[in-house]
């Protein structure tokens, strides 16, 4: 019965709140779906809110907003230069998109969407497509000239450039292994500790007394988990900026 | 227009003044009246930089002590960097199996070469190899791409 009550993984269950199917494809509006909607609808109204005052001394909202916007202009310049900043809306749309969903999974009984791998993989494939794309459509065939690295002995060109193409396209999914595994695992670490202290206060008054650590612990958590959702969403930025960069400058 | 309250808090954060603003002593438009008071003027510019600079110093330092400290994101990061490049390895080699009909070849080939581009993510992860488009890049136009943050200062 306890068991159940802090099965850790329970919290990542996707349920089916609009069934919906479009011939063999099942289309339902889960809970996932309604969080990621969420995401969008409090990151667009934070930001419009937040700004519209357009006061010249702004605002404690209107400050938080223009820190997000000069933050992620200052990371994208020094990664890819100025011609970088073209993808600015991408970036700053990526960075929010992951900052409040991670935010928004710290709320109890909140859903986190970044916590399932295929989320955070469709994210590092928009990243990686619009690398390639965008590389490919400016450079030409210069692009792959990104693979085959200068000064190498010649017998040795075909192996190192399959295991720099096997490095370019391995990108995207330690980019969203990164972000996934840091989600679930600070989540479950969270709900384990919190559990202790269900199971143990059950345990009488020794167990009671005794709760108070993992409480403590649970509390300390809590915190790290915050910095962890910001971070990430920091890691994410910087790496999608660093990869636009070799879009945009793939060699000479 | 002055704004007296964003003024205090500006100074009280550490934030150098943007724009050199006329003193009591030397109002704006006035040249300066003797090399005295240029002196004076210069110490004080030179002691508010110094303490913008140690500002930035140990901003630096609690960045790198961070850095240090979460151990587990950077054990998330080398890990996934490893793994990812396995599993790509090891994959593209199981779909060259399945399209070739060559059944164990193109996977052990490839799991092998995924580990060598596991271990090349690694190395770059953490510096110790350079990017694949540095060596190629010129240096000039590396240093031009870089944005110059002093620029908005005036010369010494």
């Amino acid at each position: 019965m306890a068991a159940d009550k802090v099965d850790p993984i329970h919290q990542f269950h996707i349920t089916k709140l609009v069934p919906i199917n479009l011939g063999h494809y099942d289309v339902s509006f889960t809970n996932s779906s309604l969080f990621m909607a969420a995401t969008v609808i409090v990151a667009t109204l934070f930001l419009v809110m937040a700004s519209s005052g357009r006061s010249m001394v702004p605002n404690r909202w209107q400050l938080v907003a223009e820190m997000s916007y000069s933050f992620v202009a200052n990371t994208l310049r020094d990664a890819a230069g100025k011609a970088g900043m073209q993808f600015f809306p991408l970036v700053f749309s990526l960075f929010m998109f992951v900052l409040v969903a991670n935010l928004l999974g710290m709320i109890p009984y909140f859903f986190t969407i970044t916590s399932h791998i295929i989320v955070t993989f469709c994210l590092a494939m928009l990243v990686i497509t619009t690398v390639v794309v965008y590389g490919i459509w400016k450079h030409g065939f210069h692009f792959f000239g990104l693979f085959v690295p200068s000064g190498v002995p010649a017998a040795l060109v075909p192996l190192v450039t399959m295991i720099e193409v096997i490095s370019f396209l391995s990108r995207p999914i330690s980019l969203s292994v990164r972000l996934f595994a840091n989600m679930l695992a600070g989540h479950i670490t969270l709900k384990v500790f919190a559990g202790f202290v269900v199971t143990l206060s059950a345990a009488g008054v020794a167990g009671m007394a005794g709760s108070v650590l993992p409480l403590a612990m649970a509390v300390a958590l809590t915190a790290l988990e915050f910095l962890v959702a910001f971070l990430q969403a920091y890691v994410f930025t910087v790496l999608t900026c660093m990869y636009l960069n070799d879009a945009i400058h793939p060699g000479h | 227009m002055t704004f007296p309250r964003f003024e205090a808090w500006a100074r009280n954060a550490g934030v150098p003044d943007m724009v050199e603003r006329p003193t009591d002593a030397n109002p704006a438009g006035s040249r300066p009246s003797s090399t005295n008071d240029r002196e004076g003027q210069l110490r004080q510019r030179l002691e508010r930089l110094g303490e913008s600079l140690e500002a930035h110093r140990a901003a630096e330092e609690a960045a790198n002590r961070r850095g240090k400290s979460s151990g587990f994101a950077q054990a998330t990061k080398v890990a996934s960097e490893f793994v990812a490049g396995v599993i790509v390895g090891a994959g593209i080699g199981w779909g060259i199996d399945k399209a070739a009909g060559t059944t164990p070849w193109a996977l052990i080939v490839f799991l092998l070469l995924g580990f060598a581009a596991g271990v090349l993510n690694v190395l770059r992860a953490e510096g110790k190899v350079a990017e694949a488009g540095a060596r190629l890049r010129e240096p000039s136009e590396q240093e031009t791409q870089r944005p110059n943050r002093d620029s908005d200062r005036p010369a010494p």
